[in-house]
């Protein structure tokens, strides 16, 4: 993973997002307007949030099976990524519904149960940083983290589901959906959420690294 | 009767005006696009995210030569 070349990927994508993102035709749509290009800045956010979630919950796991304190690391360094995006997201997300919604928080489904499933992770922070010794902390933070993974994958993909939600996407069944995604949108917003998840990874190992000299030095 | 008539006309004016917004009319960026300014802007998110990216790797090559003095 020290190799550089995925992080160069990462900058490329992301670089080729932002022109792309800008400058590419986009649908024309009433409400949305020119602001539909958020699409290709706020959704990766959220997608980056998600991914560094599920490798903290992997290395939790691994961390539970083995016993290896760098797997330990690894698992709270990549949540304390994932919170940052998922911050992110939530805040774009704010100005973008100012915008579109008409406020900030609208109550929608989808904006109260991120906002629930951050509240959950920062939980799992104040749990680990509440106990001294290492292997209880370890153990006991590993087992909520393997807990707080599947209910935020409920809370952002099945409860907004079952009711009606300003998000597009959500209230019905996706397999019926013809509303997806416009196609002309796809070449910009899959490689975006790529080089975000790979941004992400970066910033992970930097600070998984960090940590562990700093555990070698104490 | 001539106030009625001109009131009347001016709704089915407004009304008009109102449909011509319906479909075809979205709002869009076209004429800042057309003009080329555009691309100041994507100059400058590129730049931020080019300085910010070197920035990262600065920080990578500086961990990696305190791993090296850790060996």
């Amino acid at each position: 993973m020290n190799k550089s070349w995925w992080k160069i990927l990462a900058i490329v994508l992301v670089l080729f997002s932002i022109t792309g993102g800008l400058l590419f035709p986009v649908p024309a749509k009433p409400i949305l307007n020119e602001s539909i290009r958020n699409i290709h800045f706020h959704v990766p956010m959220w997608f980056a949030m998600i991914v560094m979630l599920l490798v903290s919950f992997i290395y939790s796991i691994k961390y539970l099976n083995k016993g290896d304190e760098n797997d330990d690391l690894m698992a709270v360094e990549s949540a304390n990524v994932g919170i940052i995006f998922g911050l992110l997201g939530l805040v774009t997300g704010m100005v973008w519904a100012k915008y579109t919604w008409g406020e900030p928080w609208s109550n929608d489904p989808k904006q109260n149960s991120s906002a629930i499933a951050l509240l959950i992770y920062m939980a799992y922070m104040v749990l680990r940083n509440s106990m001294e010794e290492e292997q209880k902390r370890g153990k006991i933070s590993s087992v909520y983290n393997v807990f707080a993974f599947p209910i935020m994958i409920v809370l952002l993909f099945v409860l907004p589901r079952m009711t009606d939600s300003l998000h597009p996407g959500n209230g019905g069944n996706p397999g019926f959906n013809t509303n997806d995604m416009a196609p002309e949108l796809r070449p910009v917003f899959y490689p975006a959420c790529l080089g975000w998840i790979l941004i992400a990874s970066w910033i992970t190992t930097l600070r998984y690294r960090i940590r562990k000299q700093e555990n070698l030095i104490s | 009767m001539k106030k009625i008539l001109v009131t009347f006309c001016f709704l089915i004016l407004a009304s008009i005006a109102t449909f011509a917004q319906g479909s075809g009319g979205v709002e869009m960026a076209t004429e800042l696009r057309s003009s080329g300014k555009i691309y100041v802007v994507v100059a400058v998110l590129a730049t931020i995210f080019i300085g910010l990216a070197f920035y990262l790797f600065f920080i990578d090559n500086r961990l990696k030569k305190i791993e090296k003095l850790q060996k």
